[in-house]
């Protein structure tokens, strides 16, 4: 059975599963976050469908099917569309880009990153994103920010959301400067559910982050100042954005570099943990 | 790696970029296309059998709508408060046979407008003489719409106006004169209200009201000691007005029993029609609402109400719910309920909803309703507003026509970004204007198309925006239908928020047959508001239902009517009246107005 494959990683490896389980589950029960249970069910169902397919294909072997069911799930939560049909082909090219946008050996970009990135900018007629439909109220939003910053520092990721939340704070200032808006605005999108998923499983994705601590830091602050740039150009969307365009190069270079040092690291056996979206 | 595998991963590539190319094609395709308008029109006579050709030089009609004005705390986003208050509603107020139309204005001292049908296809604007045009006097609030209704049975339809004010009265005196009746009646004193209708809740033959607020009646929106008016959700907003149910007791009084009936709700209403979905011969309410679900209120036989927006399937979804209209699409004979919503592409996909009911309920206290407006081909519009139901080509199928565009202001500029930072946010942000970006003049979905969908006879509807008018952008809001100069088609009226309406006259030379009903209560209400109309024909039968208040900010002719398509027979006509008298007409007179008297 995929689902208990034999892994290193332990008990570990389902926390960040479970964490967007709870989040989901949140959402939906404090504001029904969800259009349709359907959506998520069709979303997860065509990750793991073709993780599953994919994994015989390209390494003849059953893999983990956790990060494919993160996948799913965050496909299911951040896009949105009347049709069926966008949900389940965002989830098979996530999945898909994995497999297929490799650089020795290793994916390069985030696979939900990848896969709702490209429907947000090329489908905007069927496809919309998370935007503006989740209401807040504090004590929904406490309980998700608590637990996710103890999943990323148990994940050991935690510098990586920090860094990238003191950019975007520090940024929103700077952009409230500019444009004229008041600083809550701008540091506004923060509170909503669309970065809570950014923050808490894309940027600290390991499969596609680099290898340094530092290096890390310095990658999400670059997502930061690319989203701010996009975010002058009025892209709703841009933090995705910055980061389908920063990540790839980042991994890029990072493989590259160390690639001299080790040979390329079996997709299985490296990281030690997943928050792979 | 055998060749199998590789081949294997050949094709995975190959599906991948396919997927890649195939998901980004059909957002690349052209949406706006302008033709020659001489030519326009020959070739939609030719091939629809009709054209929209707006006119209001020619027949008189010089009204233009202007914005309310609003407290200077709100400058930062005005357009987009002050976005409300265009409204058209049918009426023969002076009972001559001919329809009459009246446009609310919003800005503090505008002039609301009533037009007199001259019966040579000419209106003329008579809104002061009759005392109904000095209506946004300051202090008083803004006019944002008017339903009439004869509620004291004396023959005249009388006005009920509400506004982001206080709601007026005004009794039609012989089709002469109006009396404002306000003080007294048991209105309420303030409601920043969107939505109003008549209806005969309990059928004692009294014309009742529900008005729908949208913003908290708390607030006089030109004068705020606040900022944090606004919605606090996008999806989950409770803190908008309250609304009102307001029996008629007779003798121009009416009794709040708002809390008696159950219907409590603040969620942020925007529309509400009524028609009895469950047969038990009570109207039920259908209530739109901005920034949460839609709320179904099932009349328990004019003794209360039970909100079953969630059992019977229209309220389960979140969404920015503008209008509500009826229309019985496939000729079923099950009225369906079409209920707007925004979409804007990229950004946010709503699409509008087309609820029918199911016959069987199975043991559900409830109707069960079905959303088939994509199926139908009737669900992306735009930012859309309000939508009316007609046979605009008399083949015996009801067409659609949605109002759409928000805030067309700077060209090419757009303020959804902007917008999209704080909605996403958390509630204490969203919930303060103070908070909001400055829209500086940007548009937000501006400049969009109206829609005109043409039924095809198959549950399927065909866009023919482009081809049966021509191109307009106006910012739309309130649509009625009427047929304006008694010529058997259904003519087209559309009130623009900050601009003219549009006065489209049907050109419809084809040989399509029509029938029209007015009908006369005597025991139940004297308008017959409520009752439904069966129309059975070449093996087709159609509902309609006598509304006083559908759409958005709008109110329909008080005839029905029906095209017949080629036919030249109606086997009959069945109306059930809200006293719970049944009327059958055999082989009622087509091509004519047919006037019904309860007995």
């Amino acid at each position: 059975m995929p689902w208990i494959t034999k892994s290193t990683k332990g008990y570990f490896q389902y926390v960040p599963p479970a964490f967007i389980t709870l989040l989901l589950l949140i959402g939906q029960l404090s504001f029904g976050v969800l259009d349709s249970y359907l959506y998520v069910v069709v979303s997860i169902v065509a990750a793991v469908l073709t993780e599953i397919i994919l994994s015989r294909i390209y390494f003849g072997k059953w893999k983990s099917l956790s990060s494919a069911y993160i996948s799913g799930i965050s496909v299911g939560i951040l896009i949105r569309s009347v049709s069926i049909w966008p949900y389940i082909i965002t989830s098979v090219l996530s999945i898909m880009s994995k497999y297929i946008l490799k650089y020795n050996g290793r994916h390069l970009w985030n696979p939900s990153n990848f896969g709702v990135s490209w429907m947000l900018f090329m489908a905007p007629l069927d496809v919309a994103g998370l935007s503006i439909q989740w209401g807040s109220n504090f004590l929904g939003l406490a309980v998700i920010w608590a637990l996710g910053l103890a999943i990323v520092y148990r994940a050991k990721r935690f510098h990586v959301t920090i860094a990238y939340v003191i950019s975007f704070i520090i940024l929103a200032y700077v952009r409230s400067l500019i444009v004229g808006d008041t600083f809550l605005a701008e540091v506004s999108p923060l509170t909503g559910p669309m970065y809570q998923l950014f923050i808490f499983f894309m940027i600290t994705d390991p499969g596609t982050s680099v290898s340094t601590r530092k290096g890390r830091i310095i990658v999400v602050i670059i997502v930061a100042l690319v989203e701010f740039v996009l975010r002058l150009n009025s892209f709703i969307y841009a933090p995705f954005y910055a980061l389908f365009l920063v990540g790839p190069v980042a991994k890029y270079i990072d493989l590259k570099r160390s690639a001299k040092k080790a040979a390329v690291a079996d997709y299985n056996s490296k990281p030690t943990y997943s928050l792979q979206t | 790696m055998s060749w199998q595998k590789k081949l294997a991963q050949v094709i995975v590539i190959i599906i991948f970029v396919g997927l890649l190319i195939g998901t980004a094609l059909p957002s690349r395709k052209k949406i706006f296309q302008n033709r020659d308008e001489a030519k326009q029109k020959e070739l939609s006579l030719e091939k629809y059998g009709f054209y929209l050709q707006p006119d209001n030089k020619g027949v008189g009609i010089d009204f233009k709508h202007s914005s309310p004005d609003l407290d200077s705390k709100l400058k930062n986003i005005a357009p987009q408060i002050a976005s409300m208050g265009a409204s058209v509603s049918i009426v023969d107020f002076d009972n001559d046979g001919w329809s009459d139309i009246y446009f609310t204005d919003s800005k503090t001292g505008s002039m609301n407008a009533l037009y007199r049908n001259m019966h040579d296809g000419k209106f003329e604007n008579v809104a002061n003489e009759v005392g109904l045009a000095n209506l946004n006097k300051k202090g008083t609030g803004a006019s944002m719409g008017a339903v009439w209704a004869d509620y004291d049975n004396d023959g005249y339809k009388d006005l009920l106006l509400y506004k982001w004010g206080q709601p007026e009265l005004y009794h039609n005196i012989g089709g002469k004169k109006f009396e404002n009746v306000t003080t007294g009646s048991g209105l309420p004193a303030w409601v920043n209200s969107n939505s109003a209708i008549w209806f005969d809740f309990n059928n004692d033959g009294l014309v009742d009201l529900f008005i729908g607020g949208y913003f908290s009646e708390k607030y006089d929106l030109q004068n705020l000691t606040t900022t944090k008016i606004m919605p606090e959700s996008f999806r989950y907003a409770n803190n908008g007005g309250r609304n009102y149910l307001l029996e008629n007791m007779g003798s121009g009084k009416f009794k709040d029993v708002t809390e008696q009936y159950g219907l409590t709700s603040t969620k942020w209403t925007l529309a509400a029609a009524a028609s009895d979905f469950n047969g038990d011969g009570y109207p039920d309410l259908f209530v739109a609402n901005d920034y949460n679900v839609n709320e179904l209120y099932i009349n328990k036989k004019g003794e209360n109400f039970t909100e079953a927006g969630s059992q019977t399937g229209i309220g389960n979804i979140p969404k920015s719910g503008m209008s509500v209209s009826f229309g019985d699409i496939d000729n079923s004979g099950l009225l369906g309920v079409y209920n707007t919503t925004i979409t804007e592409n990229g950004i946010l996909i709503q699409d509008n909803n087309y609820w029918q009911p199911q016959g069987d309920a199975g043991d559900s206290p409830y109707p069960k309703f079905v959303n088939l407006g994509q199926l139908a081909g009737i669900n992306n519009a735009g930012w859309s507003y309000g939508s009316q139901f007609g046979d605009l080509n008399n083949d015996g199928y009801m067409d659609l026509y949605v109002a759409n565009g928000f805030i067309s202001a700077k060209e090419n500029t757009s303020y959804w970004y902007d917008y999209s930072k704080v909605t996403g946010g958390n509630s204490s942000i969203i919930e303060d204007a103070k908070n909001w970006p400055d829209m500086k003049g940007k548009s937000q979905s501006g400049y969009e198309q109206n829609k005109i969908w043409l039924n095809q006879g198959n549950r399927e509807f065909e866009d023919v925006s482009n081809e049966v008018c021509p191109l307009v952008t106006y910012d739309s809001r309130a649509v009625a239908m009427a047929d304006l100069w008694n010529t058997g088609a259904l003519d087209v009226i559309v009130a623009n928020q900050n601009n003219i309406p549009l006065i489209y006259k049907n050109d419809q030379p084809d040989s399509n047959h029509w029938i029209e009903f007015d009908l006369q209560g005597t025991v139940s209400n004297a308008d017959a508001i409520g009752s439904k109309v069966v129309l059975e024909w070449d093996g087709k039968k159609q509902v309609q239902v006598v509304t006083a208040g559908l759409g958005f900010a709008s109110q329909n002719e008080h005839r029905l009517h029906f095209g017949l398509g080629k036919s030249n027979k109606v086997d009959n006509v069945t109306i059930h009246w809200p006293s719970g008298k049944n009327t059958v007409v055999k082989n009622p007179e087509i091509d004519k107005l047919n006037i019904i008297k309860e007995k």
